[in-house]
């Protein structure tokens, strides 16, 4: 275990294996997420009160649940850097970052023309919305600080503490439609009774989640090497690896 | 103690020291945090009465009603509980209907009458298809009208 691990915190291998891993998480992400596309759109019954409008939940879900995903993995690998000092685990949080960010775009995006029709607004300081928006400058904040430094060694290490503390902030969003009064309504299949949605949409929805995360974990594999490949631009193994193939 | 564990315990104490002042704080404005108060804390003289506030909770079945040639709406706010009569001058959201939760923004007037500058739907975490709606009505099933603030019940058990 340990001596994959350490196998692995070497670049080289990194690359390589992050590269022979890609497609196995992408094409089966494609499929799926067609597949769940048809099922949720077509195929899934229209909801007895919001009528076919509901079905943006299956962007709107799989990517709020994709947003505080990433930020976790994103936080975990900033720890295993700052405490094992591994530069891969901070490429490897470097690289989480934008596609965070870029879910946690889309889900303030789909939920505010959710909220347009359903609720009434574009937008309400509420709980769950303020802290999803939280989110967000959380993200950007940890992309900014580390652009400010040029020097990749001190921006992964501040970095780091930023992605750490902010970690606070992710069970604050999970729960905050069961701590507080919300507009936003209480989770409806991350809990432990039965889950409150139909059978009939619930499978789409859930197959949706499953090739966002295969997809994310494509795209982070393709952000890993391109991250390698710019901290480790004078190594010699890479010149020898692209030279050969 | 090694480096690495002393950075591992470096680590941990940033996130508990962190979590814990935000806990703090969070507990100390929860008051203000406040989306919405409900119908028993209006009647309970828990809300403001000096400035805008919001309140929560079904619109009671049957007590809907347009003034004649206005769009004054008038209905009664329940959290099974206490009641607050809502007026409200404009167009309401979709979902808007008898026995759906609503949060309503406004002022307190006169004689405990809420008038509202905005209403809003809140719909339920409850996703199924009109078939199976139709079943659960038919057998009186409490889903399809779930009280809403769930939260709520709990903060008023406290």
């Amino acid at each position: 275990m340990w001596l994959w691990f350490h196998k692995l915190s070497s670049p080289p291998y990194a690359y390589r294996t992050a590269g022979n891993l890609r497609p196995w998480f992408f094409w089966p992400a494609i499929i799926m997420m067609a597949v769940a596309a048809y099922g949720g759109l077509v195929l899934a019954p229209p909801d007895y009160q919001q009528k076919d409008a509901f079905r943006i939940l299956y962007v709107h879900v799989p990517s709020a649940s994709l947003s505080l995903m990433v930020y976790v993995a994103m936080a975990v690998a900033a720890a295993v850097g700052l405490i094992w000092r591994i530069k891969l685990a901070h490429a490897v949080a470097a690289a989480c970052a934008p596609v965070g960010a870029w879910f946690t775009v889309l889900t303030l995006a789909t939920g505010s023309i959710y909220g347009r029709p359903m609720w009434g607004t574009w937008w309400e300081w509420d709980p769950r919305l303020t802290s999803e928006l939280i989110l967000l400058f959380l993200y950007l904040g940890y992309m900014a600080l580390r652009a400010s430094f040029d020097d990749t060694q001190r921006a992964d290490r501040a970095s780091a503490i930023l992605a750490v503390v902010g970690v606070v902030n992710v069970p604050i969003v999970k729960y905050s439609v069961v701590w507080w009064n919300s507009l936003h309504q209480g989770p409806s299949i991350s809990k432990l009774s039965a889950p409150s949605i139909d059978s009939s949409m619930l499978w789409p929805l859930l197959l949706m989640m499953l090739g966002f995360v295969l997809y994310f974990a494509a795209v982070l594999c393709d952000r890993i090497r391109s991250e390698i490949l710019k901290r480790e631009r004078n190594a010699s193994w890479l010149s020898e690896t692209l030279v050969g193939s | 103690m090694t480096p690495r564990r002393r950075r591992m315990v470096l680590v941990g104490l940033i996130v508990l020291g962190v979590a814990g002042a935000v806990t703090l704080a969070l507990t100390a404005f929860q008051e203000n945090l406040l989306y919405y108060y409900t119908p028993s804390d209006v009647t309970a003289g828990k809300a403001p009465s000096d400035r805008v506030f919001r309140v929560g909770g079904m619109v009671t079945e049957g007590s809907f009603q347009r003034a004649p040639g206005s769009l004054e709406a008038r209905f009664v706010l329940t959290d099974y509980a206490q009641n607050v009569t809502v007026s409200y001058t404009g167009v309401l959201p979709d979902l808007f209907r008898e026995g759906q939760g609503i949060i309503a923004r406004g002022k307190l007037g006169q004689e405990g009458m809420f008038i509202a500058e905005e209403v809003l739907a809140k719909h339920d975490e409850n996703y199924m298809p009109p078939d199976v709606a139709d079943t659960l009505r038919k057998g009186k099933d409490k889903r399809v009208t779930t009280p809403i603030p769930t939260a709520t019940v709990e903060q008023d058990a406290e």
